[in-house]
């Protein structure tokens, strides 16, 4: 008898222990997710904020009459203004080889710059002026203080003389770090430091811009007569089937159906916002359509049955009644699927947009690409400068995607709040 | 009009504008079915167009993977070899590696969020975990080549361990990751969709909570966390951006996770982004694997959404 209880007794606490054990590992599991999350934001955060700054270096240059007729400015070689600028500034470089790093410590749009300057205030022509250009990728780095100088000369992109050389600049005050206005109204560029995000975000707005106007009421119609007018019959049912596993399909599957449809057999223009705009419009149509039913079933079926009672048709009993009640949940339907898409790279890339885009596209006609897919092509760069570009753009991205998603959730509460 | 006669007039609105109006709407839904036709169509058409080129059987069972255009037409290997299998492999691997981590991590948080927590804790874990899902996956690759794979790298080599930069481990860990709030959230529908008799019963016999939901409430929720698992694996199938960014080009035959391998996705995208003829039987294999993707994950998804709904009406 004792020993029945005792064993009872030592069964409970193992049995005890075992439920405090699973509790833990439920717990763990949140925690290890939600510090993975952590991580992901703290990695490209911790490696995009430097964007802001951008080192700049200043460069005297002679402007005067014999190197820039003022009548003809465009016709002046700015580049070896530049050049010479630079040679003055350091006049024990004399090798060749060292002259060249010399010249690759500012950008190679140094003399497009400067052009800008002289142009936008011609009064700077005629004398001497110490300008400031840009930097070269490897110059920011060092200045910025992201290159360990520990290592050895060869593992650096950036070699001892150049260090020198940017040493005595940096004494002299003639480097800097200023606020980065270029990385938000550049295009895209092969050199790092000139690299902009506005060629994709201009491209990104143009795409979802497309992608709404089809996808809102397309799924809006679709929603409505699925849940108010369809009859029960077969073809509804196939038509319901059909679009929660179109919701389930790969999205670079969607690509390849813009390739050879859009693009193959309408013909419609390579790597343009429209043709991105139409597949990913196809992609968050579903989203829309099971947001919208969902929003359509949360009215209660009394406002409908009573403007049929006083004589409404079915369809305006559903779009004066039914209808702008359940607006609010609708946008937040279209608003988490144009968010989606904003974020969906795969498909855009089987439609050619992920061409090297320089200028700012105006109209969806244009070739474009978006900024996800700006992201993927940084990714790939080799140049080390173009990873805190990445992260840059992913923030900007992130900031995007949070500011929809609230906009949603503010939203839905106001519907929730309703009845 | 006399005193006390109420006249009701219907809407002077003709009956045939209504309908007009429930046409559009009807049309509107019609698109969806449009849009899985053009798939199957383009696909089928594009892989017919494929196998004139290739046989069927070398696609689907041979062993090497190497597409290639032939620059001169007697030169060595000028058809390219177009086996599957190696791409199978490698998507296999990934998901499977995917599910390994999401499977533990998203059925816990869910267990525990739906059995345990309080409600102020769910309100706060809930939408922390769905961030997570709305992250886009460009982002989990850049995080999986610039922070993850280097990591695992790192450790591998301390335990003298061969690991490629571009493993199939870093982008399977990542894609569990991402996975994750999928599981969570579908299973935790299915568990709290139990009925509350019994857990009832099973605690009111004395069985403690870990044990009630381990032995009770798991086998009956098991048949929707089966069809929950089923959707998220055929997510992960479908998933391009993480494997293109993190896990490279390498065909291989190979279970080892420390290597590069390549999925049906990624080859999709190698095939279709670059310079292309468009009948060489290079890019038409592209719409080969996708109708393969496509049937593949359709057949997971047909399943998995059947379960789940059955599932839900059973208890309901």
């Amino acid at each position: 008898m004792i020993n029945f209880t005792q064993q009872a007794g030592f069964g409970l606490r193992r049995r005890q222990r075992a439920e405090t054990r699973f509790q833990w590992a439920g717990r763990g599991a949140i925690i290890i997710s939600l510090a993975f999350l952590v991580t992901l934001f703290a990695s490209i955060i911790s490696n995009g904020l430097g964007v802001v700054w951008q080192s700049q270096i200043a460069v005297t240059v002679d402007l005067g009459p014999d190197e820039v007729d003022p009548e003809d400015i465009g016709g002046a070689s700015f580049n070896s203004i530049v050049k010479k600028g630079l040679r003055d500034a350091f006049p024990e470089v004399e090798k060749r080889s060292d002259k060249k790093l010399l010249y690759g410590l500012v950008s190679s749009e140094a003399a497009f710059e400067i052009e800008r300057q002289v142009s936008n205030d011609p009064t700077l022509l005629g004398e001497e002026q110490t300008l400031w250009v840009t930097a070269s990728d490897d110059a920011d780095l060092y200045i910025s203080g992201q290159v360990d100088t520990d290592l050895p000369e060869k593992q650096r992109r950036i070699s001892d003389a150049e260090i020198a050389m940017l040493d005595t600049m940096i004494e002299q005050g003639k480097a800097r770090e200023s606020f980065n206005r270029g990385f938000f109204v550049n295009g895209d560029s092969r050199e790092p430091e000139i690299a902009g995000i506005l060629s994709s975000l201009a491209g990104s707005a143009l795409t979802l811009l497309v992608c709404f106007l089809l996808s809102f009421p397309l799924g809006i119609g679709a929603a409505i007569y699925l849940e108010e007018f369809a009859p029960k019959n077969r073809m509804s049912d196939l038509i319901e089937v059909n679009i929660n596993n179109l919701a389930a399909v790969p999205s670079i599957v969607f690509g390849l159906l813009g390739l050879s449809i859009f693009l193959g057999y309408m013909g419609l223009p390579r790597s343009t916002p429209l043709v991105g705009g139409m597949v990913l419009a196809l992609m968050t149509l579903p989203t829309i359509i099971i947001a919208s039913r969902a929003a359509l079933r949360s009215v209660p079926p009394s406002f409908k049955e009573a403007a049929l009672a006083l004589g409404a048709t079915p369809v305006q009993a559903v779009f004066h009644h039914v209808l702008p009640v359940a607006m609010p949940g609708m946008l937040t339907g279209a608003i988490v699927g144009m968010a989606q898409a904003l974020g969906e790279t795969a498909p855009l890339l089987m439609i050619g947009m992920v061409a090297f885009i320089v200028d700012v596209p105006t109209s969806v006609l244009e070739p474009a690409t978006a900024l996800p897919v700006q992201i993927f092509l940084w990714a790939d760069a080799p140049e080390r400068a173009f990873t805190e570009k990445t992260a840059a753009a992913i923030i900007i991205l992130l900031t995007f995607l949070i500011i929809m998603n609230l906009i949603a959730i503010l939203l839905r509460r106001k519907l929730e709040t309703r009845f | 009009m006399p005193d006390g006669t109420l006249i009701i007039t219907r809407s002077d609105r003709p009956r045939w504008r209504d309908n007009i109006i429930i046409g559009i709407m009807a049309a509107a839904a019609g698109v969806a079915i449009l849009v899985t036709l053009g798939i199957v169509l383009s696909l089928v058409f594009e892989t017919l167009l494929f196998l004139e080129k290739v046989p069927l059987r070398n696609f689907l069972f041979g062993l090497e993977w190497s597409p290639q255009t032939a620059i001169r037409a007697d030169q060595v290997g000028a058809e390219g070899s177009f086996g599957v299998l190696p791409l199978i492999n490698g998507t296999l691997l990934i998901s499977a590696i995917a599910m390994a981590v999401a499977t533990p991590l998203g059925l816990t948080s869910a267990i525990y969020l739906s059995e345990y927590a309080s409600k102020r804790a769910r309100d706060w874990v809930k939408p922390g975990l769905e961030i997570l899902a709305g992250i886009p996956t460009v982002v989990y690759g850049f995080f999986a080549a610039l922070t993850v794979a280097p990591f695992i790298r790192m450790t591998g080599g301390q335990f003298g361990l061969e690991v490629a930069s571009e493993s199939a481990l870093a982008a399977g860990i990542v894609m569990g990751i991402m996975i994750v709030p999928l599981i969570s959230s579908l299973s935790d529908d299915v568990i709290n969709a139990v009925p509350q008799s019994l857990r009832d019963a099973s605690l009111g016999m004395g069985a403690t909570h870990s044990e009630t939901i381990r032995k009770v409430i798991m086998p009956a929720a098991l048949p929707g966390i089966a069809g929950s698992l089923l959707l998220a694996t055929s997510r992960a199938i479908g998933e391009t951006m993480i494997v293109l960014m993190a896990a490279g080009l390498a065909a291989q035959l190979t279970l080892n996770p420390f290597e590069a391998v390549t999925t049906i996705t990624v080859q999709i995208v190698a095939l279709l982004t670059g310079d292309q003829e468009f009948d060489s039987a290079k890019t038409l294999s592209a719409f080969a694997l996708g109708l393969l993707l496509f049937v593949l994950t359709l057949i997971m998804n047909v399943i998995a959404l059947r379960i789940v709904k059955k599932y839900r009406e059973q208890y309901d």
